[in-house]
C-alpha cells in the first residue's frame, strides 16, 4: 500500500555463528575487527599478530617480532600501519603490506596491556601496567613518547581514544577521560578494577566493565550514572565490553564462557550467547554491520544475523 | 589463500630502468699513469708542452715553421704578361685559427659596431675631449674632428632625428609651457659639440618678458645625466690637479694662471656654466692672434704679468667664484644659491654631492655649569692633629672649621663603631629584646662561658661557639624528650609568663586553618598557665591517633617557638617572600579519598561524587598531531599541574599527603597502595567518631616505606605508650579504641626489624597472622564491603592456606586502596612464577595446541577445586551477614532505581533485576559455572 516504511529494520543481534576459526597460536589474547570491518587481527600468546578475513575465514598474513605474547591491537585509518603491544613492554608499529616491523617503541616498565592509534593515526597510544598511557608520535623518528600521562595508581587496563579525548580505564578503579580539547581531565571512580572502557558511538557516554561483573554506562559529561548493566561474570580477568554498532545493546564477555547482550536503555538483559567452554577474553564489533568477533582460548568466532546466512555460504565456497 | 604473500611480488610496477648492479668483485680502475695524461687540440692531434718560457704549447710541424711537407718560401714572380699583384698582408694572415680562437692574440668576438653603439655614453668622452681641444696648441683644433666625427651618428641618434629631435632637446613628448630659452650660444667657443642644456637659472633671469604664446608646445628640457666616475688617486674630494699643458697654454691668455680657479672655470663652462662666460670678453682670446684693430683693449697685448693679478690681502677679495679655492664644479651651488636653499652652507658642494634637504639635527651643546661667583679654584687641605697633642682650643677651632681630627682612637672610622655607636648617630631607637647573646644564656652557662675565656679578645668568639653547642645540646635533649611530660611542662613554664600582646606571630599550621586555631587555643591557655592546656584544646572528634599525633605537633612547635626563643625572634623580621630552594614538586590536584566515593558508588550515586575534574595539560606537539588548538597556549608545563611543597618539613609529611608515586612493576602492589592522601584526615572529619584511621591498622607495612614515615611511626608508638601511661586524658576514647593501642603496641615493640622487612617483601603469610588478630574489629567493615571482594580474593588463595579457617579472611583491611586488594595474591605468584598485577588474563587451555608459558595444564581442573573451596569458605564466613545483606541490597537497589530516570518499565527491570540478583548471589555462593549458565540460558527467552 502506500504507508512508508513502518520502521527500519529491526535491530537483530548477531546470535548466529557464522564460522569459528583456529587460530593456532596459543590462546587468542585480543581479536579486533580493523577500520571498515572487513578484516580482523588476532594477538596470540605465541608472540605472533594475525591478519584475517573473517567473512572467508582465511590467514592473510603472520606479524612476528614480539618477544612475549601479543596483548592487544589496531589498525590504522587508512588500513596501512598496525600496531600491537605486548608482555615484552614493547610497542611495535607494524606495516600491513611487507610485515615489517616499522617501528618498536620501547619505554614501559611492564607490560603493555592496551595499544590505540588516534583518529589519524599520528599517534599511537598504549597503556601499560606500569601505570602510564604513553603517546608515540607515529610522524617522526622520536624515540621518546610525546607525553607521559601517568595519572593512574594503578596499572593501565584499557583504553580508547576518540577525535579528541582519550580514555583509559584503570586497575585502581577509575576511569579516566583525558579532554585534550579543553585540556581537562575527568576521573569517574568505579571503585573495582576496570577491566575494558569504550565510548558509545555518539561520543555522548562511556562505558566501563570492572570486576565486580558490572558493567556501568556512564555520562560523559557529568559522569552520572545511566546504566547498569550485571548478570555476567567477570570477577577476575581482564574482559572486553563494548556496544553493538548502532548503541542499541551492550555486548560483554563472560567468565562462564558466554557473550551476554543488554538492552542499553532498559538496562535488561535480552540476549545471552553461549560460546564456548572456556572464558570469552576478547571481542570486537562490527563497525557498521551486526557482527560480532569473539575469541576464547585459542580460536576465534564470527556471529552474524539469521538472516546472514546466504551470503556468507556463497563467500564460504571459494574459501 | 588467494591474497597470500607468495604471489604478490609479481603484481608490482616498476619504472624506470634499473641500475646496473654493481659487482663487487670488480677491480679498481687504475689512475692515469703521467705519461699518459696527454693534450689534444680540438682535431685530436696530439699536443707537447713545452713549458711556459719555451713556447708554451707546440707550434707548426713537429715544433718547425713548415708543414710536413717542410718549409718552402714564397718566391716573387712578376713579369710583363704576369703582372705579380699587389699583395697586402693584414696581420690575420701570420694568424692561425688559434690565435684568431677565444683564447688567442686576436679573438674574434661578436660586438656592435659603431653604428649602432649608443652616444650617450661618450659624453665624458667628448667632455675630455672638449678639454683636450682646449688646451690645444691651436684651441680650435679638435672642432675639425668634431665635425668629421658628427658623420658617425649612431643609429639611435638617427632614429631620433627622424622623429623630429634635434640636439640638445630632451627626449619625450613637446611640453606646453613657457619657452625655454635655448638659443644656440653666440659666444661659444665649441661648435658642434652638444651642449648641456641651459640651466634654470638663465631662465630666470629673462622668465618676465617672454610671453607665452597659447598653440605652441615646446621641447622637453634635456636632462644631464649624473656621471658616475669613480674617484681615482690619493686626492681629496674634488681635487681636479694641474694639467701642465691646460696651465701652460690656457694662462697664457690672461697672463696669469690660477691653479684652481681657472681650472675650475673652464671646467664650470665646459659643463654648461656659462655666467662666466658671459663676463668675458667675446671672440677668439690668443697671443697668436694679436690684437685686432676693432678691439679697444691693447693693454695686455705684451703679457706683461702684473701685481694687480695677484691678491694682496688674505681673504678679503676671493678670486673668481668666490669659492675659496674649492675646485669643485659650480654647477650645483648656483642652482642652489637660486633657489636659496643652502642658507646654512656657504662653501661649495664637491662634485657628485648635494646638498641635504633634510638638514641634520644640530648637535646639542651643553655648557658647563657656571661656577658660583665665590668660587676659589684652590684647595686647603685642613691640618690632621692627634688629640692627645692638640689643645682642646685647637681642637675646637678645627671642628668649627670643619677639619678632620682623630678623636678616639676606636672612633676613626665607621668601620671601628660598635652598632650602639652607631646607632645613636643615626638616631635609631634600640631594639627590643636582649642586647647580647649573653643574656639568652643562662647563669650556669655564664659561669662556663667565664671559666673557659682566656683573653679578653677571645672572649666573643669562644661565647659563640659556647651558645652554639648550648643550643645544640638543649635541641637534642628537645629532639629526644620532647614527647615525654617533661615537655609538656617545659612548654608550660616557658610560655607561662608572657604576656597576651607578645603573642607570637608565628603560625605553624597556617595551611590548615582549624589546627591553626587549636594551635592558638593551646597558647594562649599555656600563658594562661593551665595544666591541661593540651588536652582541652584537642578536637574531641578526631580519632585517638590524630589526637595524639597533634599533641606531639603543638608540643614541639611550643617548644620550637617558645618565648624564651621569641625574644629572640622578636630581632628578625619575617621574610617578604618564601624561599623555595629546597621544595619539591608535588601534583596540585590530587584524587581525594576514595572512601566516600566508595560509599558514594555502593549507593550508585554517581556524578558529583565519584568524579574529580582536574586540569590537564597536553603537550603541544600531542595537540598538533591530533588537530586540535593547544588549550593553554602559553603555559609550558604539560600533564596535571604542580606546586612546590616543603621538601624538608616534618609537618609538610604530617599534613601534606606524600606523593604517590606509581610503583615500578618489581614491587609490590601493596606498598604502593600505603600512599593513600591522608589530608582528609588532618581535616578531622566531625562525622564519625569511633572511626579507625588507616594509620592505626598497618603500621607496620608502612615503616618500611621511607626513613620519615618510620621515624613518625615510632614517634606514634611513643606517643601513645606515653599517652596510656598518662592519667591527664581529658577525654574518653571510645570502648573499641582503648584497645587498639595496646594491640598495636604488642606487634611493633615485639618485632625485631628483621620481621618489619619480611612484612615490607613478604607481605603475604606474615601480614594474615597479624591481621587475624584484628579481624574482630573489622567484622563491621567487612560487611559493608561488597559480596564480590571475598570472592575475588578467595579465588586466588592458595590450597594449603585454606586448611586455616582464619586466613580466608582478608589479608588487608578494607580500607587500603582498591589495587591492593585486586592485586594477585603472592601465592599465585608462586605457583606461576610470574608476577602479574591487576586482572589476570584468562588461561589459554584446551586443543591441545603448544602453549604459552603461563599456562599450566590443569589450570582448569584446577580452578574448579578452588571455587568449591571457595564456597565452603563462603558459606561459613557469610552465613552471619547473609540476610542482612541481602536485604541491604535490595533495599539499595529499589533507592536507587527510584533516582534512575532512563529506566522505563520498572516493573520488568526490577523482576530481571531480581532475578540477575539472584545469579550474582548464587554464583557468589557457590553455583557451578555449568549450573550458573543453565540459568542464564534459561533467562533470554522470558526477557524477550
Amino acid at each position: 500500500m502506500a504507508f512508508p516504511e513502518p520502521q527500519p529494520r529491526k535491530q537483530e543481534l548477531p546470535r548466529k555463528l557464522l564460522r569459528s576459526l583456529d587460530c593456532k597460536q596459543g590462546a587468542v589474547r585480543a581479536v579486533r575487527f580493523n577500520v571498515d570491518g572487513n578484516y580482523c587481527l588476532t594477538c596470540g600468546s605465541d608472540k605472533s599478530l594475525k591478519l584475517w578475513s573473517p567473512m572467508r575465514g582465511t590467514l592473510l598474513k603472520t606479524y612476528s617480532g614480539h618477544g612475549y605474547e601479543v596483548l592487544d591491537a589496531d589498525g590504522s585509518c587508512d588500513n596501512s600501519h598496525l600496531t600491537s603491544c605486548g608482555s615484552d613492554k614493547t610497542v611495535i608499529l607494524w606495516d600491513v603490506a611487507t610485515g615489517q616491523v616499522i617501528r618498536k617503541l620501547r619505554g614501559h616498565a611492564g607490560k603493555v596491556n592496551c595499544v590505540r592509534f588516534n583518529e589519524e593515526a599520528t599517534v599511537i597510544l598504549s597503556g601499560s601496567i606500569d601505570t602510564s598511557v604513553r603517546c608515540w608520535d607515529t610522524r617522526s623518528r622520536q624515540r621518546d613518547p610525546i607525553q607521559i600521562l601517568d595519572e593512574a595508581k594503578d596499572g593501565v587496563s584499557s583504553l580508547r581514544v576518540s577525535e579528541h579525548e582519550i580514555l583509559t580505564g584503570s586497575v585502581d578503579g577509575r576511569v579516566r577521560r583525558y579532554d585534550l580539547r579543553m585540556g581537562q581531565l575527568h576521573s569517574d571512580f568505579v571503585d573495582s578494577p576496570v577491566t575494558c572502557v569504550c565510548f558509545s558511538k555518539d561520543g555522548q557516554c562511556t562505558l566501563s566493565s570492572s570486576l565486580d561483573s558490572t558493567l556501568r554506562l556512564l555520562d560523559k559529561d557529568t559522569g552520572e550514572l545511566l546504566g547498569e548493566y550485571k548478570g555476567h561474570k567477570n570477577s577476575r580477568y581482564k574482559l572486553e565490553c563494548c556496544l553493538t554498532e548502532r548503541d542499541t545493546h551492550v555486548v560483554s564477555c563472560s567468565e562462564d564462557g558466554s557473550v551476554y547482550y543488554w538492552d542499553l536503555v532498559q538496562g535488561s538483559l535480552s540476549l545471552s550467547v553461549s560460546v564456548g567452554k572456556g572464558v570469552v577474553q576478547s571481542l570486537s564489533f562490527h563497525p557498521t554491520e551486526p557482527r560480532l568477533l569473539t575469541a576464547s582460548e585459542g580460536s576465534i568466532q564470527l556471529w552474524g544475523e539469521e538472516s546472514l546466512v546466504m551470503e556468507e555460504e556463497e563467500g564460504e565456497g571459494p574459501a | 589463500m588467494a591474497a597470500s604473500d607468495s604471489g604478490s611480488e609479481d603484481d608490482f610496477v616498476t619504472y624506470g630502468t634499473p641500475l646496473e648492479p654493481l659487482e663487487e668483485d670488480e677491480p679498481l680502475k687504475k689512475p692515469i699513469r703521467l705519461q699518459d695524461q696527454t693534450v689534444k687540440d680540438e682535431k685530436g692531434r696530439f699536443q707537447r708542452f713545452h713549458g711556459a718560457f719555451t713556447g708554451g704549447f707546440s707550434a707548426g710541424y713537429f715544433n718547425t715553421a713548415g708543414s710536413k711537407e717542410g718549409w718552402a718560401p714564397s718566391t716573387f714572380v712578376s713579369s710583363r704578361h704576369q703582372k705579380a699583384e699587389k699583395q697586402i698582408f693584414k696581420p690575420e694572415d701570420f694568424m692561425d685559427e688559434e690565435d684568431l680562437g677565444e683564447h688567442g692574440i686576436a679573438p674574434k668576438e661578436i660586438m656592435t659596431t659603431d653604428d649602432f653603439s649608443s652616444k650617450a655614453k661618450d659624453r665624458i668622452e667628448e667632455k675630455a675631449r672638449a678639454l683636450a681641444a682646449l688646451s690645444a696648441p691651436i684651441p680650435g683644433v679638435t672642432i675639425l674632428e668634431d665635425l668629421v666625427a658628427a658623420a658617425k651618428i649612431s643609429v639611435g641618434v638617427q632614429l631620433l632625428r627622424k622623429m623630429g629631435w634635434k640636439e640638445g632637446q630632451g627626449v619625450g613628448p613637446r611640453v606646453k609651457r613657457k619657452p625655454q630659452k635655448q638659443k644656440p650660444d653666440t659666444d661659444m667657443k665649441f661648435y658642434g659639440c652638444p651642449l648641456p642644456p641651459e640651466s634654470s637659472d638663465k631662465s630666470e633671469n629673462e622668465d618676465d618678458d617672454d610671453y607665452a604664446p597659447e598653440n605652441v608646445t615646446f621641447a622637453p628640457k634635456d636632462i644631464m645625466p649624473i656621471d658616475f666616475t669613480p674617484k681615482e688617486g690619493l686626492h681629496g674630494l674634488g681635487y681636479r690637479g694641474l694639467d701642465p699643458k691646460q696651465a701652460l697654454s690656457g694662462g697664457l691668455g690672461r697672463g696669469h694662471f690660477n691653479v684652481f680657479s681657472v681650472g675650475s672655470e673652464r671646467a664650470s663652462s665646459l659643463l654648461g656654466d656659462d655666467k662666466h662666460r658671459r663676463n668675458r670678453k667675446g671672440g677668439v682670446l690668443g697671443q697668436a692672434f694679436g690684437v685686432g684693430a676693432l678691439e679697444e683693449e691693447d693693454d695686455d697685448i705684451y703679457n706683461t704679468d702684473s701685481l694687480s693679478r695677484y691678491d694682496t690681502t688674505l681673504g678679503e677679495e676671493e678670486p673668481g667664484d668666490g669659492m675659496y679655492g674649492w675646485t669643485a664644479p659650480q654647477e650645483y651651488t648656483k642652482k642652489k644659491k637660486g633657489s636659496n636653499k643652502d642658507v646654512s652652507y656657504i662653501g661649495k658642494i664637491l662634485e657628485g654631492f648635494t646638498l641635504a634637504s633634510i638638514p641634520a639635527a644640530p648637535k646639542k651643546v651643553y655648557h658647563p655649569p657656571e661656577l658660583p661667583r665665590d668660587y676659589r679654584p684652590v684647595h686647603y687641605f685642613r691640618p690632621v692633629l692627634e688629640a692627645g697633642s692638640a689643645s682642646s682650643q685647637v681642637v675646637q677651632v678645627l671642628l668649627a672649621s670643619g677639619g678632620q681630627m682623630n678623636q678616639d682612637a676606636q672612633c676613626t672610622g665607621r668601620h671601628q663603631m660598635n652598632a650602639v655607636q652607631r646607632r645613636e648617630l643615626l638616631g635609631e631607637t634600640a631594639l627590643q629584646g636582649p642586647s647580647s647573646v649573653f643574656d639568652l644564656l643562662s647563669s650556669k652557662d655564664k659561669e662556663r662561658i667565664k671559666e673557659l675565656k682566656q683573653a679578653a679578645e677571645e672572649k666573643q668568639a669562644a661565647a659563640a661557639a659556647a651558645a652554639a653547642a648550648a643550643g645544640r645540646v638543649s635541641a637534642q635533649q628537645g629532639l629526644s624528650s620532647r614527647f615525654q611530660t617533661p615537655a609538656v611542662d617545659e612548654a608550660l613554664s616557658a610560655w607561662q609568663n608572657i604576656s597576651m600582646e607578645s603573642a607570637s606571630t608565628f603560625k605553624p599550621f597556617e595551611k590548615n586553618p582549624e589546627k591553626q586555631g587549636r594551635y592558638d587555643e593551646y597558647i594562649t591557655q599555656l600563658k594562661q598557665g593551665r595544666k591541661d592546656a593540651l588536652e582541652s584544646s584537642m578536637d574531641q572528634h578526631m580519632t585517638e591517633w590524630e589526637r595524639g599525633r597533634e599533641r606531639d605537633e603543638f608540643i614541639r612547635a611550643a617548644m620550637l617557638y617558645k618565648p624564651n626563643n621569641s625574644t629572640l625572634a622578636c630581632r628578625f623580621t619575617r621574610g617578604k617572600h618564601e624561599e623555595d630552594a629546597d621544595k619539591v614538586d608535588v601534583p596540585r590536584d590530587q584524587e581525594n579519598d576514595t572512601d566516600d566515593k566508595t560509599a558514594a558508588v555502593k549507593m550508585k550515586m554517581f556524578g558529583k561524587l565519584t568524579r574529580d575534574s582536574f586540569e590537564w595539560h597536553p603537550d603541544k606537539l600531542l595537540c598538533k598531531r591530533f588537530n586540535i588548538p593547544d588549550p593553554y597556549p602559553g603555559s609550558s608545563s604539560v600533564g596535571m599541574p604542580k606546586v612546590k611543597r616543603d621538601k624538608y618539613s616534618v609537618f609538610n609529611f604530617l599534613t601534606v599527603p606524600e606523593s604517590t608515586m606509581p610503583t615500578a612493576q618489581g614491587v609490590k602492589p601493596e606498598l604502593s597502595v600505603q600512599s593513600k592522601p591522608s589530608t582528609s584526615e588532618n581535616a578531622s572529619k566531625p562525622s564519625e567518631p569511633g572511626r579507625r584511621s588507616r594509620w592505626d591498622v598497618s603500621a607496620q607495612e608502612k615503616e618500611g616505606k621511607d626513613p620519615i614515615s618510620q621515624f613518625l611511626s615510632l614517634a606514634r608508638n611513643e606517643a601513645a605508650a606515653e599517652k596510656q601511661g598518662s592519667p591527664s586524658t581529658s577525654n574518653e576514647p571510645e570502648p573499641g579504641q582503648k584497645e587498639e593501642p595496646p594491640i598495636e603496641e604488642k606487634e611493633e615493640e615485639s618485632r625485631p626489624p628483621m620481621d618489619l622487612f619480611k612484612a615490607i617483601f613478604a607481605c603475604s603469610s606474615d601480614d594474615k597472622t597479624s591481621s587475624s588478630e584484628e579481624d574482630s574489629e573489622e567484622e563491621e567493615e567487612e560487611q559493608k564491603k561488597p559480596e564480590e571482594d571475598p570472592g575475588l580474593r578467595q579465588t586466588t588463595e592458595p590450597p594449603v592456606q585454606e586448611t586455616l579457617p582464619d586466613t580466608i579472611q582478608v589479608t588487608q583491611p578494607r580500607t587500603e586502596d582498591a589495587p591492593s586488594t585486586h592485586s594477585l595474591n603472592p601465592s599465585q605468584d608462586q605457583r606461576h612464577n610470574e608476577e602479574e598485577f591487576g586482572p589476570r588474563l584468562p588461561p589459554s587451555i584446551s586443543t591441545g595446541q603448544e602453549r604459552s608459558l603461563s599456562v599450566t595444564p590443569g589450570s582448569a581442573v584446577h580452578e574448579k577445586h578452588k571455587k568449591k573451596c571457595k564456597e565452603k569458605h563462603k558459606a561459613k564466613k557469610e552465613h552471619k551477614h547473609k540476610k542482612e545483606k541481602k536485604q541491604k541490597k535490595k533495599h539499595k537497589k529499589h533507592k536507587h532505581k527510584g533516582k534512575h530516570k532512563k529506566k522505563k518499565a520498572e516493573e520488568s527491570s526490577s523482576s530481571t533485576d531480581d532475578s540477575d540478583d539472584s545469579d550474582m548471589e548464587a554464583s557468589l555462593h557457590g553455583l557451578s559455572p555449568g549450573e550458573l549458565l543453565k540459568r542464564l540460558k534459561s533467562l533470554p527467552p522470558t526477557k524477550k
